[in-house]
């Protein structure tokens, strides 16, 4: 039971970082319809400004640790919805009203543009910085000594995960700006006729895409301690799966469907084996699609006449 | 601003194109993983490499002819090796020091051995690389099966009764290892509690680490390459574990604490003895430091590839590869890291390895078998 707990903590942390990521793939494909396989590699970036804003605010002689997490996040999240927009600007509004496909393979260029761009100005090597979050609680002592642990930094990925989520969930629900990324998921043209700036508003869907992304890269750094320019990638194809599963398009359902492979993928490794976690995730998303072809929480396509 | 770091970013390349137009007499090459996670060791090859052509260049070069030094990038992928394999040898190079992890030397030396290219590693340990019977390869660094007995008869001594588990990557060097450590652990007795294994480029290992808990583990050996190393010692401080973790030569760089940070005091892992402290590298290891350079684990294996190629080379009077391999095997060589000699295959024949233990200060030092 124990072991089971520890286990549970473990893969609701990492669920929360796919989480985080995957909401900026469903968003994105709710209202433009294309996938965005750049925003891997926006999380990858946004991991980076983390770290440089955090070094940079180490060298000016900040020692408060939750000062210091705080501006981090900020610059963080900022600069990295810049490089959101300009990828939108630069390479998929000029094709929106082109083919289907020019988008994404636009995306997938703009994925190696931003994973090589930071290859070369940041080097190829692996960054890591020391633990900054440090300690943790023991919840509990079991019989045979199994101490189940909860680490500092695995608290501050969940609530901040959390309240972003909340926070996010209350824009969309409720401000004008969320009224309008609705309008312009059912029916761009309508939207359009109707005085909603459909060029910006989806200029803000990728901006706050990437700046969740960015949050996301934040926590990776702080709960694994390095970032690199290749860890996009696979963190990118985790998240996109994890939106698949909840239902693409659906924002609880990439919040449900990030915690379901994480979980997936760590009880796996907990009670089977190590080496076929990453099959038993996909395993899962396969049967999934059998049953539910259009996810976990996914409305099915209606067609628009 | 994207567009401006773009700009930035053609010129670059622009740059790199343009040092490959000093053609010299004579291009030797160095092949590694000059990018992504074990750059770190790529590092290592080329700052050996660089400073042995700069010294040899120095002396009057090699038969006469002055040396340029070709870098060559496998990011410590096979197929990319097998590339770099090809272009090397299409570019009629005579020897490569070369290369790191042994997934990438062993299907490079294949295509080295078809294109006429001598090919002497710093640092691939796995045994399979000698043990093809190829005319070309060699290296300057112990094998796997001796490390992994050095390995074994350690943790056998020194953690008589305790919960032992072993991981591996599943790659050739890390799998190997692995194995040949658990065959020398079970052989003295020892039967680990747990064998795992998990993938290279893997950032989440929590779920081990808690089966390692579950398992009350006291010592891991991890079969596997420094960054994952670092990420799963990181994960089980987090979780509360105090479980040793020991490891094998892929632990040699500064990095790996930089990854871990104070936590890896007390990383045990086997190398060869500090080739810094040898009384043959003195003269050398000053030169790096006058330059900044720590010649840390590979670096000066890598230096002494090179010696041993360019005096077989002004011995058989030809940079002719089968020529200078079979003087190579025929020799003995003074190197920076000592004097040796070669069997058939083209191990080296002195057996060396030592436990390591990393320090509170981010650096390690032999461990005294004699206590203390």
């Amino acid at each position: 039971m124990d072991y089971f707990a520890q286990q549970l903590i473990n893969g609701l942390v990492l669920g929360s970082i796919y989480g985080l990521i995957a909401i900026g793939y469903t968003m994105v494909y709710g209202i433009v319809g294309m996938i965005n396989f750049a925003h891997g590699d926006i999380f990858m970036i946004g991991g980076f400004i983390a770290l440089i804003s955090f070094l940079v605010l180490v060298s000016f002689g900040l020692t408060a640790v939750p000062v210091i997490l705080l501006i981090v996040l900020l610059v963080a999240m900022a600069i990295t919805a810049l490089y959101g927009w300009t990828v939108e600007r630069i390479a998929y509004r000029p094709l929106r009203h082109s083919f289907r496909l020019a988008p994404m393979l636009s995306a997938i260029g703009m994925s190696f543009v931003l994973s090589n761009f930071s290859q070369v100005a940041q080097g190829a090597r692996v960054k890591p910085v020391p633990p900054i979050i440090t300690g943790g609680y023991t919840l509990h002592k079991g019989a045979g000594g199994f101490v189940v642990q909860l680490s500092n930094v695995q608290i501050v990925v969940v609530i901040t995960t959390v309240v972003l989520l909340a926070l996010f969930t209350w824009l969309v629900a409720r401000t004008r700006l969320g009224r309008d990324m609705r309008a312009c998921e059912q029916d761009q043209t309508m939207a359009a006729l109707l005085g909603v700036d459909v060029d910006r508003t989806i200029s803000m869907t990728f901006v706050i895409g990437a700046a969740l992304a960015a949050v996301a890269g934040m926590m990776y750094l702080l709960y694994y301690g390095l970032v690199d320019f290749y860890m996009g990638f696979v963190a990118g194809i985790k998240a996109f799966t994890a939106a698949v599963l909840g239902g693409i398009g659906s924002l609880p359902g990439a919040m449900l469907g990030g915690l379901a492979i994480g979980l997936i993928e760590t009880l796996w490794s907990a009670y089977f084996s190590v080496e076929y976690k990453d099959v038993a995730a996909f395993s899962i998303l396969i049967v999934v699609l059998i049953f539910m072809p259009t996810g976990l929480l996914g409305r099915p396509e209606v067609e628009k006449v | 601003m994207t567009s401006m770091k773009l700009i930035g970013l053609a010129f670059g390349a622009s740059l790199a194109l343009s040092t490959a137009a000093f053609a010299q007499d004579l291009t030797i090459a160095v092949a590694g993983p000059m990018t992504g996670g074990e750059s770190a060791f790529g590092r290592q090859l080329r700052n050996g490499a660089d400073m042995a052509v700069t010294d040899l260049n120095a002396a009057g070069g090699v038969l006469g002819k002055k040396l340029a030094l070709d870098v060559e990038d496998d990011a410590c992928d096979p197929k990319q090796a097998r590339s770099v394999a090809e272009k090397i040898g299409s570019a009629r190079i005579p020897f490569v020091v070369g290369h790191y992890c042994s997934s990438s030397s062993i299907p490079a030396s294949e295509a080295y051995a078809e294109n006429n290219v001598l090919q002497i590693t710093p640092a691939s340990t796995n045994p399979t690389f000698t043990e093809r019977k190829l005319w070309n390869v060699a290296r300057v660094c112990g094998r796997d099966d001796q490390q992994g007995q050095v390995a074994g008869n350690y943790i056998a001594k020194n953690f008589k009764g305790k919960n032992i588990a072993i991981l591996n990557d599943k790659t050739t060097y890390g799998k190997g290892l692995a194995d040949e450590t658990k065959k020398a652990l079970n052989k003295a007795g020892v039967t680990e509690k747990l064998y795992e294994s998990y993938t290279k480029g893997d950032k989440d290992f929590n779920a081990i680490v808690s089966r390692l808990k579950a398992e009350n583990i006291d010592l891991v050996y991890v079969g596997g390459y420094h960054q994952e190393a670092g990420l799963i010692l990181r994960q089980m401080r987090d979780q509360g574990l105090k479980t040793i973790l020991m490891a094998g030569d892929a632990m040699a760089d500064k990095e790996y604490a930089s990854i871990t940070g104070p936590a890896a005091a007390g990383t045990l892992f086997t190398f060869g003895p500090d080739p810094r402290k040898k009384p043959t590298a003195a003269a050398i290891v000053e030169k790096f430091k006058v330059k900044n350079i720590d010649p840390e684990g590979y670096t000066l294996y890598t230096y002494a590839a090179v010696q041993v190629w360019s005096q077989a080379a002004a011995k058989a009077g030809t940079t002719d590869p089968k020529k200078v391999m079979d003087t190579i095997k025929a020799g003995s060589w003074d190197t920076v890291i000592g004097k040796l000699e070669y069997d058939s295959k083209g191990d080296i024949k002195q057996l060396d390895y030592v436990v390591y233990r990393w320090d509170d200060k981010g650096g390690y030092a032999e461990v005294n078998e004699k206590g203390s």
